[in-house]
């Protein structure tokens, strides 16, 4: 086990962070199989990072009442936002929920006295332990897993596919929406809470329109079918910049150009339930 | 059973609908017809809550319906159907059917989380009653086949049986044949025949005329956005303004 722990020292850093950006990736899936092209899981996840940071920090609070609070935080704000945004349908609700992104990082920014402003949170003390991590992909999977085979689920999937129609299959459209939105929002801001006590220091620019763009990029790079694809499209963003090392100055320009190839010839992601099942059973559909 | 009075519907300057009353009793088949353009789809979406009415009363069983939400009309009884079908079409028969369910399934949130006897039960009986309507309407061998690949005519018998899982008292059946051949028609017919024959109020709009009067005990007429006629079949067939809407003045008529 001694290669283990050599290993581990160097990279348990970002072996738990493969695991935060599943989280977030399944956050955005969750609205995504909604119909919702909702863009606000970044602002979600700095909200939770700095309600739990703060809780921790100026209140002494314990990790479990900060993570807690970092869950309860972003999903009441979602609840607020959702009732006008979620109106909205397509670019219009992905431009909305970018802006309310955009303010809450101007808050974050202008709140000074209680986040620091642009010099952001330091010294955020690590408590986020490996099984944290852990537990809380393991319990975010299982709970969204038995969610899809629920009536919550065929909802979600009828309301993506035709919400007028859904509607008059008895489905409450609206509370349906804010459901996915909130619970979105819920695990969004637990991604933020465990990254906050994970590295040590939070500053506002870190949860602006880029982080919003890589954690859909995990999610659609993934594939939206099912939930392998969220987690496969966070491992594979995490780590592919570290793969990529030995490219040197050529390292993101090589990111990028794997992305745009994978995105060309798998336009449906990378883990398609339907192809996955043709390669694994031949002579079925 | 449904009740409209004097109902008008207009967008902006432009009068869809002036002055629809009409009414189907409980238990029957009723026919709404009319030349394309009459406003008959607004007249269900009136109906069903799409829209809202700019004037007048629809009333369910008693119950007003004014100001209710779709999701909540077809909790009180109203099944309906799409001219342009709208099915789930990245789902199999049997999901688009369960989904209809939605309302009736009542299991609890550590019901569907832990899988409890409570949840598989529902879900079971969901999934049976699912198979049971597909047979209805003869879709039940391809109860596993995505909705996607069905023929078109397949896939308005799919929208009927998904209509009858939100458990209706009333049908709301818009041009149920359309693009159907001959075969499909009679086959069809006689489906719902049997479908009206177990209780269900059924209300629908229909071009083919050899199917509505077929099927229909009463029929109401529209045309400009008012109802010019109703009655019996063998009524309609004889109403000169009814033969006027739809083929023309005086002597042209001779033609039908």
């Amino acid at each position: 086990m001694e290669w283990f722990d050599s290993f581990w020292q160097v990279y348990s850093n970002l072996v738990l962070t493969v695991g935060i950006n599943a989280l977030l990736a399944l956050s955005i899936w969750l609205t995504l199989s909604c119909g919702l092209l909702a863009m606000a899981n970044a602002a979600f996840m700095g909200i939770g990072a700095y309600t739990a940071a703060l809780l921790t920090m100026s209140l002494g609070a314990p990790f479990a009442v900060a993570l807690a609070g970092g869950i309860a935080a972003p999903t009441v704000v979602a609840l607020v936002i959702g009732g006008p945004t979620l109106r909205l349908s397509g670019v219009y609700l992905a431009m909305a929920t970018l802006g309310f992104g955009e303010v809450v990082r101007v808050l974050i920014l202008n709140a000074e006295s209680l986040t620091g402003g642009a010099l952001g949170l330091n010294g955020i003390p690590q408590l986020t332990q490996w099984w944290h991590v852990l537990l809380a992909l393991v319990g975010t999977l299982l709970i969204l897993w038995r969610m899809r085979r629920s009536r919550i689920g065929r909802a979600f999937e009828a309301i993506k596919e035709d919400a007028v129609a859904a509607s008059l299959m008895g489905i409450g459209v609206m509370a349906h929406k804010m459901l996915a939105f909130a619970l979105g929002a819920a695990i969004a801001g637990l991604a933020g809470a465990l990254n906050a006590h994970l590295t040590f220091f939070i500053g506002p620019s870190e949860f602006g329109f880029d982080r919003g763009v890589d954690i859909l990029t995990m999610a659609i790079l993934g594939g939206t079918g099912g939930l392998t694809g969220p987690v496969l499209g966070a491992l594979i963003i995490t780590l592919l910049p570290e793969l990529l090392r030995g490219f040197r100055d050529f390292r993101t320009m090589m990111n990028g150009a794997i992305l745009v190839l994978i995105v060309l010839f798998l336009p449906k992601g990378l883990w398609d339930p339907q192809r996955v099942r043709q390669w694994l059973g031949p002579g079925r559909r | 059973m449904l009740k409209l009075t004097t109902v008008s519907k207009h967008f902006g300057g432009l009068s869809v609908l002036q002055d629809v009353s009409f009414e189907v009793p409980s238990g029957a088949v009723f026919g709404l017809i009319g030349p394309n353009g009459a406003g008959k789809t607004t007249v269900f979406n009136l109906i069903t809550g799409l829209l809202a009415p700019s004037g007048g009363a629809i009333e369910l069983g008693g119950r007003s319906l004014l100001g209710v939400k779709p999701h909540e009309i077809t909790r009180l009884g109203l099944g309906r159907t799409f001219q342009d079908i709208r099915i789930f079409k990245e789902m199999t028969l049997l999901e688009n059917v369960v989904v209809g369910m939605h309302a009736h399934l009542s299991y609890s949130v550590p019901g569907w989380l832990f899988s409890l006897p409570g949840f598989r039960s529902d879900e079971r009986r969901a999934r049976d009653r699912a198979h049971e309507l597909l047979g209805w309407v003869g879709l039940a061998a391809k109860a596993l086949a995505l909705a996607d690949n069905l023929s078109y005519g397949d896939q308005r018998k799919l929208e009927l049986a998904r209509a009858l899982a939100t458990q209706p008292k009333m049908l709301l059946l818009d041009e149920p044949v359309a693009g159907m051949n001959t075969g499909e028609k009679v086959e069809l017919m006689s489906q719902i025949g049997g479908i009206a024959k177990r209780g269900f109020t059924i209300l629908m709009i229909e071009h083919d005329m050899r199917f509505v009067m077929g099927l229909c005990e009463r029929i109401a007429v529209l045309n400009f956005g008012r109802i010019i006629a109703e009655g019996t079949p063998e009524q309609i067939k004889k109403n000169p303004d009814v033969i006027e809407a739809y083929l023309g003045r005086d002597d042209d008529s001779a033609a039908a």
